[in-house]
């Protein structure tokens, strides 16, 4: 049968999946596209993947409706929430509204919680009751954290012990506790085992902890302890870190005991595997964590709590017409970075504009990634990562990619932290439409 | 009739449908999915699948270029600028002769020469 030459519409319909084969085996739950779709996207969750899917369908299909579902009214970032906590970054700068969705790209913005999925109905339910119909989903719902996982950290022990990874009340909270921890005190990250949201997250957290402190509490400790034996960009944050300061920071890694089995709150102690204790004047713990509640509503998850997707396009590899992107998906070698979410929204974007109009033509997909950090406010890395499917998996481009050099000349250092404050402008301009400042 | 190798779900189509069918669509295994199919395209160009191959590549370019690669920040604004230089500049990251650049050659170097002449072309056709 690939003998024959097919149609626009043919090839469309077989790169969406399937469909041509299982309209001739009369398979029940696929939609033909372009046939009968009239064309509802309903997205969960107004982030780094659900936003960018929202205002990228518009661009690519502006007759398809396309709403929404965000139960805040402006966005905050987790990326530079670190430069926040070193005292380099205002809390405001990392706010972003939806106006550009709604204004240029006319997309329905609801800020609700979704609260339940029905996938045979096909509708989203809202904590008011209210249900939305769609044709195709979109969930890029983030993270939830598995609480009690670790035992000891609870809603109630956040509060006194924050993760700070999800933005909010907890970053400031942590800032305020970094600020107030009395001279020559120990602050404490508690780093968890893969996966989990930005894999150099903790490292840049330290860093910049470690920057704040140089300047306002130089008698001070950062201990971080490690349920991995190593980590990303980690020999170019070690040399960064000796060579601005100086042994401030102790990684503990698992094989030396760095796994922390139980927290303390109230005391703010942790245990680790092997029963050492170890006493924080501030305690940061990064706990396990798993999809937004609202996948596994949608029976979109699998038993590791993540979501499982067709490579290609991101649609769920469980349920039909259901999309799922960021941080919820099982995409390795992918990291679960804002940037990967929204490449993530766009070519799913492109996928379901493709499916419901006809015109859109799918091609072979790609993504890009590029995760800088910050060891000090002039000293910038970063990892890039290129993707493309291969044999029905997702994999790194051979020979692309890769970290920053070591050893390279304090002028390259600079430019990257340049080029991060450039990429933070562009994309929170290029999702929300938060103009460059 | 052009053999074009296009990105699909592939294996004989007809055998996966089978396997769909006996199997039910509980599938917790990614390897139901094979992408390496070859289509012979009918009113489909190469010169059309090639156009969208690029649009999706672009849209990796706007997160640190701002979308349609307008925004100008310590990273420079790529729109507008002239097809030829934007060619030289991506080729030459892909063949790593640019001294100091940072992340670009990493990325230059997972497309072909062809697909970045393609990204010049696109961008150097936008307004700026
Ligand atoms: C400290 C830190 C630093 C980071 N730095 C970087 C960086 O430099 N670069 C980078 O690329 N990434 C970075 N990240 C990672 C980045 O924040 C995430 O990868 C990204 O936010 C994932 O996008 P997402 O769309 O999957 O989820 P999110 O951005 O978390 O968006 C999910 C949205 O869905 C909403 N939501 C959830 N459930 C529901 C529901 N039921 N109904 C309606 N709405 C719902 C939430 O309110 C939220 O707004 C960092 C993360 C941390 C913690």
């Amino acid at each position: 049968m690939f003998n024959q030459p097919i149609s626009r519409r043919e090839s469309i319909k077989r790169i969406a999946g399937f469909s041509a084969a299982a309209a001739a085996w009369s398979w029940p739950s696929i939609a033909i596209p372009g046939q009968g779709a009239s064309g509802r996207v309903v997205v969960v969750g107004g982030g780094f993947g659900g936003a960018t899917a929202a205002k990228y369908l518009k661009r690519m299909a502006p007759e398809l409706a396309v709403t929404l579902v965000e139960p805040n009214t402006r966005y905050i970032t987790c990326p530079f929430t670190n430069l926040y906590l070193g005292g380099i970054r205002s809390f405001e700068s990392l706010w972003h509204s939806y106006d550009e969705l709604r204004q240029r790209y006319d997309v329905e913005v609801i800020h609700e919680l979704a609260t339940d999925v029905d996938v045979d109905g096909h509708t989203v339910e809202l904590a008011s009751g209210t249900r939305l119909a769609w044709d195709r989903l979109i969930l890029s719902p983030g993270i939830d954290i598995r609480w009690n996982e670790l035992d000891g950290y609870d809603e109630a022990a956040a509060e006194k012990a924050p993760h700070a990874w999800k933005p909010g009340d907890q970053s400031r909270l942590l800032r305020q506790q970094l600020a107030g921890m009395k001279q020559g005190g120990t602050f404490v990250l508690v780093a968890p085992d893969n996966p989990f949201r930005c894999p150099p997250g903790p490292y840049e957290r330290v860093s910049m902890v470690a920057h704040y402190l140089k300047n306002h509490n130089p008698s001070a400790k950062v201990l971080l302890l490690d349920a991995k034996d190593g980590f990303s960009k980690q020999g170019l944050f070690m040399q960064g870190w000796a060579e601005h300061y100086g042994d401030m920071i102790e990684w503990v890694s698992r094989s030396n005991d760095g796994t922390v089995i139980r927290v303390d709150a109230d005391r703010l102690e942790v245990e680790t595997e092997f029963g050492m204790i170890h006493a924080a004047d501030v305690l940061n713990v990064v706990p396990p964590q798993k999809a937004g509640f609202i996948a596994d509503r949608a029976g979109v998850t699998d038993a590791s709590g993540w979501v499982p997707v067709r490579p290609d396009t991101f649609a769920s590899a469980l349920v039909d017409d259901v999309y799922v992107i960021g941080d919820a998906t099982q995409a390795a070698p992918m990291p679960k970075s804002g940037f990967i979410a929204s490449t993530q929204g766009k070519v799913a974007a492109r996928a379901i504009a493709a499916e419901l109009t006809g015109r859109v033509l799918l091609p072979e997909p790609s993504w890009a990634n590029t995760c800088y950090s910050l060891i000090a406010p002039e000293h910038g890395i970063s990892i890039v990562g290129v993707y493309e499917v291969y044999n029905g998996q997702l994999r790194e481009v051979p020979d692309s990619g890769g970290v920053s050099p070591m050893g390279a000349d304090p002028l390259f250092r600079q430019l990257e932290a340049e080029y991060a404050r450039g990429w933070y402008a562009a994309i929170t301009q290029d999702v929300w439409g938060t103009p460059a400042s | 009739m052009r053999k074009i190798g296009i990105f699909a779900f592939s294996i004989p189509v007809l055998a996966s449908a089978l396997f769909w069918w006996s199997s039910g669509p509980a599938h917790s295994d990614p390897q139901w999915v094979d992408s390496e199919v070859e289509v012979i395209a009918g009113d489909v160009s190469a010169e059309e699948l090639f156009e969208a191959r690029v649009e999706v590549i672009a849209m990796s370019c706007a997160a640190c270029h701002g979308t349609d690669g307008r925004l100008r920040t310590a990273i420079p604004a790529i729109a507008g600028r002239p097809e030829a230089l934007l060619n030289l500049q991506l080729q030459s990251f892909k063949q790593d002769r640019v001294p100091g650049a940072t992340v670009m050659p990493r990325i230059a170097r997972a497309y072909s020469e062809e697909e970045l002449q393609g990204l010049a072309a696109y961008f150097a056709a936008l307004d700026p």
